[in-house]
């Protein structure tokens, strides 16, 4: 796929098909000779060849050491390093050193809670005092945080005597945003939310959580994670003040995230992972540090990696992300109709198309997730099964476990009809007795 | 369905999983030494918390159980009960270590007669080690079997011979 797709539409059976031919994996069978129907896109996406080939053409062709050496080699890898990441700053609406790289999105989030606890302990001077934490101050996240996006603000409470808070989520998983007046105060410091959630795919109205946090002086973090693969973001119209991803949700291989920050508070904000790179002026006693983003990568990086995120991004901005989200926003509802098809399957999440992911988590009456996981993987569908790293969401609802599956770019008609054949007969299969109604019964 | 479906999921296994024997927690009657333990597999969040008597004799005299989880854990501890219920703690130590080496031999078994006797409806586990991700699943019961034998004193460790 070379290609530009117009990025007014939907996309067609052919620029479809043409996608698919771009992921080797996707053509790959399994036991018994079952054809992969990978509906596990929102763990991980599969790769297509130009982000394998970015990779391995970095190890053939420059591999070097970046940010320094006179020679070629160093120039050309340096090159290819920063322009990854202006490709991925592009991809989120950001300006180039404004993105961190680092080594997935919760190395990303847990690098903001550092920070903050060491200008805590007075480090970075009087202009890193705007993210010290009191004791009293207070920490707020919502109950729909992946344990990425609640765990890291715990600790970082722990270490300084700030509160946590969060606000809850709704029956249908969506968070209670009319709960902001309630929960955010003058003492908080930090908001920590995510931009769509992971177990019920709704997404967050990003706004209302940036006029709150503007109006009592707090710092927004977003958890970026699943929208960026699949919806058209652009972080700055968005307003938070960072924002975290991964590469190898939205194309790009694992190993590899970007922290985006503003500028203003990257400059001000102390660094956390200390050593070579990150440094200007070093004596025996004491050290300046290098402007960001140079300074938050400290060490050797991941560059081929880096180099192979970037070129996820333009080949998702090159179909489009209009086009993407449309897609599916179709594959969406029929994930929905599928689950709906079969009696005794319950949706952990909206039902309706509104705000929402193609990230479809349920429960089956009577049979563990784990079960259900096994019964699909027998058809060939690979869907996630257990908490998805959300036990306080799984908690609000009552359950320890769901199925989820999640579609992506790749993601066609008729894997959402093997995945709902599959589905139909996971009760019959435990011995539950299929009700007159079972229209989808195998 | 296909054959190591069928093999994973045995009748016996469906059984147990439905109708649980040993299930209900409660307290330990006088003259028993007793131990607890909970035990959680923090990829799907199952978990059982088990109790377990042991006599002055050294007899295993309850296990009893309660847990949230799969039909290949669930099930587990069900047949884990029926197994090592009147046995010594030894024989109970033994029985956890086979089954763990069976768990150990991708679906193929342990090609051991004794053992299988032993073992008895635990031998419908074999197909769980074809599935690298469901060992851990049937493992569950055992490793807190292990643990609240541990913690009643009726084992000084981990599993071995003739503990």
């Amino acid at each position: 796929m070379t290609s530009t797709i117009e990025a007014t539409h939907t996309l067609s059976a052919g620029e479809l098909s043409a996608i698919r031919a771009d992921f080797p994996l996707l053509e790959r069978t399994l036991r018994d000779g079952r054809a992969l129907v990978y509906l596990d896109s929102g763990a991980t996406s599969q790769k297509p060849d130009v982000v394998l080939d970015a990779e391995q053409d970095f190890y053939v062709q420059r591999n070097a050491a970046v940010h320094r050496g006179a020679h070629q080699l160093a120039e050309e890898a340096t090159e290819a390093f920063e322009d990854a990441r202006a490709r991925v700053a592009r991809f989120v609406g950001v300006d180039d050193d404004e993105i961190v790289w680092t080594s997935n999105a919760t190395a990303a989030i847990n690098l903001v809670a550092y920070a903050m606890s060491n200008a805590t302990l007075g480090r970075g001077g009087e202009v890193a005092r705007r993210f010290a934490l009191a004791p009293g101050d207070e920490i707020v996240v919502t109950e729909a945080e992946h344990h990425a996006n609640l765990v890291p603000w715990q600790e970082l409470a722990a270490r300084t005597g700030a509160v946590l808070r969060w606000v809850g989520v709704d029956d249908d998983g969506r968070i209670r945003v009319d709960q902001l007046d309630e929960v955010v105060g003058p003492r908080t410091r930090v908001i920590a939310f995510t931009h769509a959630s992971n177990v019920t795919g709704a997404i967050t109205p990003v706004a209302p959580f940036v006029a709150k946090a503007r109006e009592v002086g707090a710092l927004t973090v977003l958890d970026a994670c699943q929208s960026v693969p699949h919806l058209p973001v652009d972080l700055h119209e968005l307003g938070v003040d960072f924002a975290a991803f991964s590469g190898h949700k939205m194309l790009g291989p694992t190993g590899v995230g970007a922290l985006y920050g503003r500028r203003d508070l990257l400059a001000a904000m102390p660094p956390v992972t200390t050593g070579g790179s990150m440094v200007e002026v070093v004596t025996m006693e004491t050290t300046t540090y290098a402007p960001p983003p140079q300074r938050f990568e400290a060490g050797t990086q991941m560059v081929s990696q880096a180099v192979a995120m970037g070129a996820a991004a333009t080949y998702l901005s090159d179909i489009g992300m209009e086009a993407i989200a449309e897609h599916e926003r179709h594959l969406t509802r029929l994930l929905l109709d599928a689950v709906a098809s079969v009696p005794g399957v319950r949706v952990i999440g909206p039902t309706d198309l509104a705000d929402r992911l193609a990230t479809v988590s349920f429960v089956v009456d009577g049979v563990h997730a784990h079960d259900v996981g096994q019964v699909l993987d027998d058809a060939g569908v690979a869907v996630r099964v257990g908490h998805h790293c959300a036990q306080p969401l799984h908690r609000r609802f009552g359950v320890a476990a769901t199925a989820r599956a999640t579609a992506a770019v790749y993601t066609t008609d008729e894997e959402i009809e093997a995945f709902r054949e599959a589905l139909s007969g996971v009760r019959a299969f435990f011995g539950l007795e299929a009700p007159a109604s079972n229209e989808g019964a195998a | 369905m296909t054959s190591s479906m069928e093999q994973l999921y045995q009748q016996v296994i469906l059984d147990h999983a439905k109708h649980p024997h040993g299930r209900g927690l409660g307290v330990a009657p006088g003259g028993v030494a007793s131990g607890e333990s909970h035990q959680v597999n923090p990829t799907c969040g199952d978990e059982v918390t088990l109790q377990v008597d042991v006599d002055d004799a050294g007899v295993v005299r309850d296990v009893r159980w309660e847990g949230q989880g799969c039909s290949i854990s669930q099930a587990s501890v069900s047949v884990l009960h029926d197994l090592v219920v009147d046995q010594p703690v030894s024989t109970a130590g033994d029985l956890g270590a086979t089954f763990r080496a069976l768990m150990q031999t991708k679906g193929v078994g342990l090609d051991d007669e004794a053992a299988e006797d032993a073992l008895g409806d635990a031998n419908a586990f074999t197909g769980v080690g074809k599935f690298s991700a469901r060992v851990k699943c049937a493992l569950l019961g055992w490793v807190a079997l292990n643990d609240a034998l541990i913690k009643s004193g009726a084992s000084a460790d981990a599993p071995k011979e003739n503990a």
